[in-house]
């Protein structure tokens, strides 16, 4: 039982926070970026392109949410080495809700995505079941992330006893997460994409993404992915004071 | 000293399966069966692409079905045995070599038979063998993995499945492209970036499963 003690030592975090109105600073930063970001969004400049149009501002909602799933299932591979390594309960649930909010945007991010692909790639009458789908290589790599992840939750849920269930889910994840990128590397080289940049079309960095975009896309990315980190911060902290919760009623 | 364990650890595998014949027997029935069953809905396929896929569908299922029992066979008490006389690293791969022959011998099998029923539209031949073996390998390395995982949990057949498909997508895509060349008669020359993609995906997975098992194996 020692490892599953270091859960429940008072956290360390908490006191030392320096807080702002009641939240860090980062957390004003993400609703700050994220504000300006719809705001602009909705509002702002765009350049007028063919196929295009307006759906052009999906960019800074579409593009932001696979950022920060990328981000935050980079960080539940680093602490399921990091919980392989030292066996401590918390690392395992950073990594299990990290791969929750992972797959909370990347379903997101397939919505939008679909979404922008049926009223620019697809010429389908707007509310006709089909269209909906293209198959891109983009689109693959991003359904196969959250198939992947998907099983993930399933393989977790499937075990009961909670130190076999982490190490066995770890292992999982980083032999899952090191395919992944092999196979969003491979696949772009076996066939075409219709994602700007690859397979023959321009990349919006040439001319599409004028400067007044980048000014509101990049810190859009920053601030999803805050975001993110934020929504999995909340779900560990829950997790810790429920387990804490659980101790308790058996002492 | 590994090799060795290897070696005694691969011959053990094929005694047991020798003395169990029926798994062998098995897995050749499920091929036979799921050919013929294509051949009677499909009757005779003339698209290139469709037979390309529909080969690397069969042989994917079919490996799986193969390779699942290869850890979920052991008991308990033979497990603890294995654990107090060998090294995970030795066990893992064994266990890979050993499955990794039987796939191969098994996707020989079905590309016969397939070749039969369906019809064979492969140019260049020497392409597909190398396809076929750099694919049967990796689909094995990967499912012996899987399955040490899933042996762990409850629900384990379909868990293998579950698993297992995601993750074999990189692999199978791009067996599928290379096998696509085959079937147009395209020179080895002209795609061995494919073939080199194919090396290192099975490089990967050996090496991640020789890191990765001995966590697995301390329970």
């Amino acid at each position: 039982m020692a490892k599953v003690s270091s859960v429940y030592s008072p956290p360390n975090s908490i006191g030392k926070r320096k807080l702002i109105l009641g939240l860090e600073w980062w957390k004003w930063l993400s609703i700050g970026l994220v504000l300006y970001a719809i705001i602009m969004g909705f509002v702002g400049p765009v350049p007028a392109l063919p196929i295009l149009h307006e759906t052009i501002r999906n960019l800074y909602f579409h593009v932001p949410m696979w950022w920060g799933m990328m981000v935050i299932l980079l960080v539940s591979l680093i602490y399921s080495i990091k919980y392989l390594n030292s066996g401590n309960t918390k690392h395992d649930i950073i990594a299990c809700e990290s791969v929750n909010v992972g797959l909370l945007l990347g379903m997101l991010g397939l919505a939008t995505g679909s979404w922008w692909a049926k009223f620019t790639w697809s010429f389908t009458p707007l509310f006709s079941l089909d269209g909906w789908w293209v198959n891109d290589v983009r689109l693959n790599g991003a359904a196969i992330t959250v198939l992947i992840y998907f099983a993930y939750v399933v393989l977790r849920n499937s075990m009961d006893e909670e130190q076999k269930r982490a190490k066995i889910a770890a292992v999982y994840s980083i032999f899952a997460y090191v395919l992944l990128i092999v196979f969003l590397m491979v696949l772009p080289r076996l066939t075409d994409s219709l994602h700007p940049g690859t397979g023959g079309n321009p990349a919006f960095g040439k001319y599409d993404l004028d400067s007044n975009m980048r000014m509101v896309f990049y810190p859009a990315i920053i601030g999803w992915t805050l975001l993110a980190v934020w929504m999995m911060d909340i779900l560990v902290r829950l997790r810790v004071i429920r387990q804490k919760i659980l101790i308790n009623q058996f002492k | 000293m590994l090799l060795n364990e290897i070696k005694g650890l691969v011959k053990r595998e094929i005694t047991l399966e020798w003395r169990q014949k029926y798994a062998l027997s098995g897995i050749l029935l499920y091929v036979i069966s799921t050919v013929y069953l294509c051949n009677l809905s499909f009757d005779r396929i003339i698209d290139a692409n469709t037979w390309n896929a529909l080969f690397w569908v069969i042989l994917l299922f079919a490996s799986v079905s193969a390779v699942s029992k290869s850890f979920i066979q052991e008991r308990e008490g033979r497990l603890l045995y294995l654990y107090s006389i060998t090294s995970p690293q030795g066990l893992i791969l064994s266990k890979i070599i050993y499955n990794s022959v039987l796939v191969i011998l098994m996707s020989l099998i079905c590309l016969i038979f397939y070749s039969g029923f369906i019809g064979y539209l492969v140019q260049n031949f020497w392409l597909f063998l190398t396809a076929l073996l750099l694919g049967s390998f990796g689909f094995s390395a990967i499912l012996t993995l899987m399955s040490a995982i899933s042996s762990k949990t409850r629900g384990n057949q379909t868990l293998m499945a579950i698993l297992s498909f995601p993750i074999q997508l990189p692999l199978l895509l791009t067996l599928i492209a290379l096998s696509k060349k085959a079937i147009e008669g395209e020179v080895l020359a002209n795609c061995y970036d494919l073939v080199v993609i194919l090396l290192g995906i099975d490089l990967i997975v050996v090496v991640l499963s020789y890191l990765l098992f001995p966590y697995l194996w301390r329970d």
